[in-house]
């Protein structure tokens, strides 16, 4: 219990240092002038990538304590779900007020005619429920419905890879890469949720016989 | 906040007030020159060099409306090339094992004189010149450039083209070898580019060689390429091989990549947006705030009238 403990500590510095480099690498590159001709553009993109892939590594840690079977790694999900929004927030504040100056109206029009900003968008509204009820607190006081809630991440997941597939002009492989690594991730939890049906289902039918199993 | 670093010049550096204004003025002349040039095209190689035995700085250049040229680094690093890969900095990382010396250039079609040229060869009629003009990409950003080059209107008229001309084909050169983006069919190779023939003989129409006087770097479409200032810079189609006199409209690369979303004539238009971004604005590389974009990328007074009738909602 103790060793787990220990590592379970560890894996929390290696997250919390390698989740906040880009954020280092973007403070650092913005006062140092390091960040090409176009900052503001290098800024969202390092952002919005950072975002999309922290999103995705919280979706694996659910599949990755059901295949080995090691559960204290489920500690890592809150922090780096949170981490994720952190991203995506300072992705979505970059455009507002750096890219955009603030213009309230090219915002708003971007919003309503840009389908790949329509999806981004959509996906960050999401993400602001599940960030806000991440505390114990709302967790003990919402129950069942905080999982049936949080699944919200499927879709805001989904709506980032959309959001990144439907900006690129030419180059779609890397979004499609990341779009076959959430596929693969909602999959496996297709699949545990299934052979957990199954598994229901055959104890009802033949108790006596999963129980001579045990 | 760093966007842009003032450059560190000594005070013996700077200008005298005289080049400076003397400065202005030329380029003032090289514009309305460029403008006026429709009706005496002859005059247009007179004008446009930073001449008159004064040195005029690249970097202190200004485009007729007084905005400042981007820097050399600027210019060089940040570009759009999928020859060289997808990235905005990938040209300048990966363009170094491409070849521009030696080349040739190919003229075709419907002209009475075709031929195939080896650059030195090709170049020597002309005089070049040097000119700043904007570049808008369609991804709504923006720089300000000083070129060197021609008036591909020249060209044209040298080659004499037949009646049956009525737009040129533009092909820039395939070379896997050498091009690592070309291993790959992000798009259809080679990259092809048209204009109409009016466009082609319009005095603002440049066949560029060189950018802040000196070669033009691979990244930026070496030896040779298409400057046409108020479209927007994905068709200014970079190292050219070919050149070609057509009767029919070429069906340009990005065009038959995806119709919904660019054109043939693809004219700078804030008020036909695109479905990515927002064409009403652009971000000027080194500045903080957007501006506002300009009708024909600021060259109406030169180009509208080719387009007299054309709906631009469905031309775009």
């Amino acid at each position: 219990m103790a060793a787990s403990r220990r590592i379970v500590l560890g894996l929390k510095v290696v997250l919390w240092l390698s989740a906040l480099a880009p954020a280092a690498w973007c403070a650092a590159g913005y006062f140092f002038d390091w960040l090409g001709a176009n900052p503001i553009e290098k800024l969202t993109h390092v952002t919005g990538m950072t975002a999309l892939v922290l999103l995705l590594v919280t979706l694996a840690v659910t599949p990755f304590r059901r295949v080995t079977g090691w559960n204290p790694v489920i500690q890592l999900r809150r922090p780096l779900g949170l981490f994720a929004f952190f991203y995506v927030c300072l992705h979505f504040s970059i455009w507002m007020v750096l890219d955009l100056g603030f213009r309230l109206d090219w915002v708003w029009d971007d919003i309503k005619e840009r389908p790949y900003i329509t999806v981004g968008f959509t996906g960050f509204l999401i993400l602001i429920p599940l960030a806000a009820t991440s505390t114990r607190g709302w967790i003990r006081r919402l129950g069942k419905r905080w999982t049936k809630l949080h699944r919200g991440i499927y879709l805001a997941a989904s709506l980032g890879v959309i959001h990144y597939y439907w900006l690129v002009k030419a180059d779609v492989r890397l979004p499609l890469r990341l779009g076959a690594i959430l596929a693969v991730l909602l999959a496996m939890r297709v699949a545990f949720w299934w052979s957990k049906r199954r598994e229901k289902v055959r104890r009802a039918a033949v108790p006596a016989a999963s129980a001579a199993a045990r | 906040m760093i966007i842009r670093r003032p450059p560190d010049i000594a005070s013996s550096e700077i200008t005298p007030e005289q080049v400076y204004v003397d400065r202005r003025s030329f380029i003032r002349l090289a514009a309305a020159g460029a403008a006026g040039a429709a009706m005496t095209p002859g005059s247009l190689s007179a004008l446009g060099r930073p001449s008159r035995g004064q040195q005029v700085r690249f970097e202190d250049m200004e485009s007729e409306l007084g905005e400042p040229v981007n820097s050399y680094e600027e210019i060089t690093t940040y570009n759009n090339f999928y020859e060289f890969g997808t990235g905005k900095s990938d040209p300048a990382r990966n363009s170094g094992p491409f070849k521009p010396k030696p080349w040739t250039v190919t003229v075709e079609g419907h002209v009475a004189k075709p031929g195939e040229y080896h650059l030195e060869d090709f170049l020597a009629p002309y005089k070049l010149e040097d000119r700043v003009y904007r570049m808008r990409c369609v991804e709504a950003w923006s720089v300000v450039v000083p070129w060197r080059g021609f008036p591909l209107a020249d060209l044209v008229k040298r080659v004499e083209p037949t009646g049956s001309a009525k737009f040129l084909e533009l092909t820039t050169v395939v070379r896997p070898d050498e091009m690592v983006g070309q291993r790959y069919r992000v798009l259809e190779w080679p990259y092809l580019e048209g204009l109409r023939i009016d466009e082609a003989t319009n005095p603002l129409a440049l066949l560029v060689t060189g950018v802040y006087g000196r070669d033009l770097p691979n990244q930026n479409g070496a030896p040779l390429r298409l400057i046409v200032p108020w479209k927007y810079g994905f068709k200014g189609v970079k190292s050219i091989v070919k050149i070609r006199f057509v009767e029919e409209m070429p069906r340009n690369t990005w065009w038959a990549m995806n119709a919904r979303e660019y054109g043939f004539f693809a004219n700078v238009n804030p008020e036909v947006s695109h479905p990515r971004w927002s064409q009403a604005h652009e971000r000027r590389l080194g500045e903080l705030r957007r501006r506002e974009t300009l009708m024909f990328n600021g060259y109406g007074e030169q180009v509208a009238h080719m387009y007299a009738g054309m709906d631009l909602h469905k031309w775009f």
